[in-house]
C-alpha cells in the first residue's frame, strides 16, 4: 500500500503508532474495517486514521452519519456477517448514545447465542483530560465498561503498546473497548514493528512493570502511567525507589505482577483520573487487600479524581492527579 | 464533493424574501412584516454577533480561549429566528448559537467564559429563556419537547391570549438529525402536538461530513414522515428566516403543534478553532457562499432604498467594535474558578463522603499555599 517499506524501527507518536497498527491490521485481514465520524478525509479529529481511507477505500474506512448508536449497532450486524469492525468514538463523552448497544448487545451476544456469535468489535475511545477542552471532552468512563461482563477493556499508555495492542484488539474474537489517553497522543517513542525478531510484544491481557523499585508500588493505566513514572523519578531525590506498574488491561485485570510487587514493597497506591468512588482503583485495592493482606504495611491508597464531574478546563489541573498528589500519597503510605 | 451545492439533495427552492443582491422579493406564503427600522436593527445585531465571533476567534488564537465554534455565515439564521421569539418563549441552543444566546440578552462574556474554561456556561436559564449549550449532539431534541409539554400542562399553549402563550425553539445542526435523541424528539413532539419549533441550521457540514451523509432527502422533508410541516428557508436571508420562524412560533403557541424549519446556510469558517476544513472542502464552495453573505444583502437593501446612510453603518460597526474591546478586557479579567466551589453543586443533599473529600482537597490545596 505504501510506496517504500517503512523502516522496522521508527520513532512515532502514539497517534501515528495507532495509525500504523490499524494499517497493518487492515493489510493482514480484509475483513477489518473502520467506522466513525470524520475518520475518512479528515483522518479523525486526532488524525489517528489519517491516510487510511485514501489507501483502503471508502468501503473499508467508513465515514458514518453522526450517530454513535448507529455506528456500534451497524458494527454488530457487520460482525455477525464475519467482518471485524473497528469503531471510533470521537471523544469519551460521546460514547453514551452508543452505551445501550455496547452493554446490552455487544457485551452479551456471545453469551446469549451460547458461543455461536462472537463479537470481534473494537471500540476506540480517546479518553481522559489535560487538553483544555470543554465539557464532555475529558472524561474517564472506563469503569462503566469494566463493570460490564463480556467486554474486554484495555488502555495503552505509550506508542509501543499502542502499535501492538490495537492489532491484538482487532484480532481478538471478543469485543474490546480500547481507551486511548488523548493527552498522550503526540508523545513519541521508538517502535520496533518487527515483533518477533525485535521486541516481542506483550499479550493484550497483561500488566507490566514499567519501572522497578522496592519501596512502594504505583499502579496506573493510560494517561497516568507517565505521571507515575515522573513521580517515581522525582522520588529518587528522596532516596525512594518506586515501582510503577501499567495495568494495560482494565477488564479482566492482570494483577499477578501487582501482587508480586506489593508483596515486596508492602505499599500500594492506585492512580487514575476517574472519580474515586467505585472506580477501577477500588477493585484493585480490594484485590490487593485480599491477596497481599499479610504483606501490607499500609492500607492501599487511591489517588483519583474527586466525586465531582470533570471541571471546567481552567481548574482541571486541580482535579487531575499529578506528580505531587502521587508523592503525597506515597508519603502517607510510607508513614504508616 | 466537486460540485458546488446550493439546493442540497434536490432542487427544492428555499423561501427567500431578500435576494443576495438585496432585492426584496415576494413569496406566496410568507412575508416579512417588519419596518425598515426593524431591518436596521436586524442588521446591527448581525454586525454585532459577527464582531463578537471574530473577537472570540482572535482570543482563542492568542491562547485565551480553549476553543471557539464560529458562527460566521450563520448570523441571519440565528438573529432572524431569535428575533421572532418573545420573552416567554424558551430556546435550546447548540454550542454555535451565539447569536441566539446574545439576542436573548445573555452577556457574550458568559460564552467566552465557557470556552475559556472558567465556567460551565451556567446563565440564568429561566430569566433569559435560553437553556445551556448542548455539547452532546442531539440531546436537546427530546429535552425541548419535554419543556414544551410542560408549557402545555401549565396552560400556556393555545390559551387564546397571544401575550401569554409560549413555545420552544430547539436548535440543532444537519449532523444532529442523525442522532436518535433528535428523532425521538420529533416523534414525541408529533405524538403530543408539542409547541416546539425544530430549527435545523443546515450549514452543509458536520465537521468533515457533508449533509448528504446524513440525509438523502432535503432535511425539511423529514418532517412529513413524522406528520408535521417542514419548510426550507434561505438561511442567509434574515427577513425570510424571521418570517418563517414567526409563523411557526405562532402555530406552536396557538396549540397547532410542531414545525420543522431547515435554514439552508453555510458555515464559512472552520468547525471550531481546532478544525482544518481545507482537508475536506473546496475553496470554490466558500466563494459561492461568500457571494450569499447574510450581512451584505441587508446592507445592499438598506443602501439602495436609502433606508440607512453611511452614518448608520459606521455607527453599527463602532458599537460592535466597542463591545469587542470591552469583551476582550472582561475576558482577560474573568475570575479564576476554584475546584472547591464545584463540590457544592454536585448534590442538593451532599453526602458526608463528599464533604470529607472537599475538606481533604482544601487541606491539600492549602499546603501548597503555605509552601509558597
Ligand atoms: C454525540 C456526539 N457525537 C459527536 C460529537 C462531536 N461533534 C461535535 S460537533 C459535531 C458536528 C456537528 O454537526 P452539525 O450537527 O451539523 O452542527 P454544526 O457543528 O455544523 O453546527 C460533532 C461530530 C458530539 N459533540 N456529540
Amino acid at each position: 500500500m505504501s510506496d517504500a517499506a517503512p523502516a522496522p524501527v521508527r520513532t512515532m507518536t502514539m497517534a501515528k503508532a495507532l495509525n500504523a497498527g490499524l494499517r497493518r491490521a487492515m493489510e493482514d485481514d480484509p475483513k477489518v474495517l473502520l467506522m466513525g465520524e470524520d475518520i475518512g478525509k479528515l483522518g479523525g479529529v486526532f488524525r489517528v486514521t489519517e491516510g487510511l481511507q485514501k489507501d483502503f477505500g471508502e468501503a473499508r474506512v467508513v465515514d458514518t452519519p453522526l450517530a454513535e448508536a448507529g455506528i456500534v449497532g451497524t458494527a454488530i450486524g457487520l460482525a455477525v456477517r464475519g467482518y471485524r469492525p473497528v469503531c471510533e468514538i470521537q471523544f469519551d463523552g460521546f460514547v453514551f448514545p452508543a452505551f445501550d448497544q455496547i452493554v446490552t448487545q455487544v457485551a452479551r451476544m456471545r453469551w446469549r447465542t451460547r458461543g455461536q456469535v462472537p463479537m470481534p468489535i473494537v471500540i476506540r475511545i480517546p479518553f481522559g483530560g489535560g487538553i483544555g477542552a470543554v465539557e464532555h471532552h475529558s472524561e474517564s468512563p472506563e469503569a462503566y465498561f469494566a463493570h460490564t461482563v463480556g467486554l474486554k477493556v484495555v488502555s495503552c499508555s505509550n506508542p509501543v503498546d499502542a502499535y501492538w495492542m490495537i492489532q491484538q484488539a482487532v484480532r481478538s474474537d471478543d469485543p474490546v473497548i480500547f481507551f486511548e489517553p488523548k493527552r498522550r497522543y503526540y508523545e513519541k517513542a521508538e517502535v520496533d514493528t518487527r515483533g518477533t525478531d525485535g521486541a516481542v510484544p506483550l499479550p493484550l491481557h497483561g500488566s507490566r512493570v514499567v519501572r522497578p523499585g522496592r519501596d512502594a508500588t504505583l499502579i496506573a493505566y493510560g494517561p497516568m502511567v507517565k505521571t507515575c513514572v515522573e513521580a517515581a523519578e522525582a522520588a529518587t531525590d528522596e532516596g525512594r525507589e518506586l515501582e510503577v506498574i501499567d495495568l494495560r488491561t482494565l477488564s479482566p485485570l492482570d494483577l499477578g505482577p501487582v501482587f508480586d510487587s506489593v508483596r515486596r514493597t508492602g505499599h500500594a497506591v492506585v492512580v487514575h483520573e476517574a472519580p474515586v468512588s467505585v472506580g477501577l482503583g477500588s477493585e484493585v485495592a480490594a484485590r490487593i487487600t485480599e491477596e497481599c493482606f499479610y504483606s501490607l504495611e499500609a492500607p492501599v491508597l487511591r489517588v483519583a479524581g474527586a466525586d465531582v464531574p470533570y471541571p471546567p478546563s481552567r481548574i482541571e489541573e486541580d482535579y487531575l492527579p499529578d506528580l505531587d498528589r502521587v508523592l503525597d500519597a506515597v508519603d502517607r503510605s510510607l508513614s504508616y | 464533493m466537486s460540485d458546488v451545492r446550493e439546493s442540497g439533495a434536490d432542487d427544492t427552492v428555499a423561501v427567500q424574501l431578500l435576494t443576495p443582491d438585496g432585492e426584496r422579493v415576494e413569496h406566496p406564503d410568507y412575508a416579512y412584516a417588519g419596518t425598515d427600522d426593524q431591518i436596521r436593527d436586524l442588521y446591527a445585531q448581525m454586525v454585532l454577533v459577527r464582531r463578537v465571533d471574530a473577537e472570540a476567534i482572535a482570543l482563542q488564537r492568542q491562547g485565551e480561549l480553549g476553543l471557539w465554534p464560529s458562527l460566521l455565515g450563520q448570523e441571519a439564521a440565528q438573529i432572524g429566528s431569535a428575533y421572532a421569539l418573545r420573552s416567554q418563549d424558551y430556546t435550546f441552543p447548540t454550542y454555535r448559537e451565539h447569536g441566539v444566546t446574545i439576542s436573548r440578552g445573555i452577556d457574550p462574556l458568559r460564552l467566552l467564559a465557557m470556552f475559556r474554561g472558567t465556567e460551565t456556561g451556567a446563565w440564568d436559564m429561566a430569566r433569559y429563556g435560553a437553556h445551556l449549550y448542548s455539547i452532546i449532539i442531539g440531546t436537546q431534541g427530546v429535552q425541548s419537547v419535554g419543556y414544551g409539554m410542560g408549557l402545555e400542562r401549565d396552560g400556556l399553549v393555545g390559551s387564546g391570549d397571544p401575550e401569554r402563550d409560549a413555545a420552544v425553539v430547539c436548535y440543532f445542526g444537519d449532523g444532529a438529525t442523525s442522532q436518535g435523541d433528535l428523532n425521538e424528539g420529533l416523534i414525541f413532539a408529533a405524538s403530543y402536538n408539542a409547541p416546539v419549533v425544530f430549527f435545523c441550521s443546515n450549514n452543509q457540514w458536520a465537521i468533515s461530513e457533508p449533509s448528504e451523509r446524513q440525509s438523502r432527502v432535503p432535511l425539511y422533508r423529514r418532517a412529513a414522515g413524522f406528520g408535521f410541516p417542514g419548510v426550507r428557508v434561505d438561511g442567509n436571508d434574515v427577513l425570510a428566516v424571521h418570517a418563517v420562524t414567526t409563523e411557526a412560533l405562532d402555530r406552536a403557541r396557538s396549540g397547532n403543534g410542531p414545525t420543522f424549519i431547515e435554514a439552508f446556510t453555510y458555515r464559512m469558517g472552520a468547525h471550531t478553532t481546532s478544525d482544518d476544513p481545507t482537508k475536506y472542502r473546496l475553496a470554490d464552495e466558500l466563494e459561492h457562499w461568500r457571494a450569499r453573505d447574510p450581512l451584505s444583502r441587508v446592507r445592499a437593501y438598506l443602501e439602495r432604498t436609502g433606508a440607512a446612510d453611511a452614518a448608520f453603518f459606521d455607527e453599527a460597526d463602532a458599537v460592535a467594535d466597542a463591545l469587542a474591546v470591552q469583551l476582550r478586557r472582561n475576558c482577560l479579567a474573568l475570575p479564576e474558578p476554584s475546584l472547591a466551589e464545584t463540590f457544592d453543586w454536585v448534590y442538593a443533599d451532599p453526602s458526608p463522603e463528599l464533604t470529607e473529600q472537599l475538606a481533604r482537597h482544601r487541606e491539600y490545596a492549602a499546603s501548597f499555599e503555605e509552601a509558597r
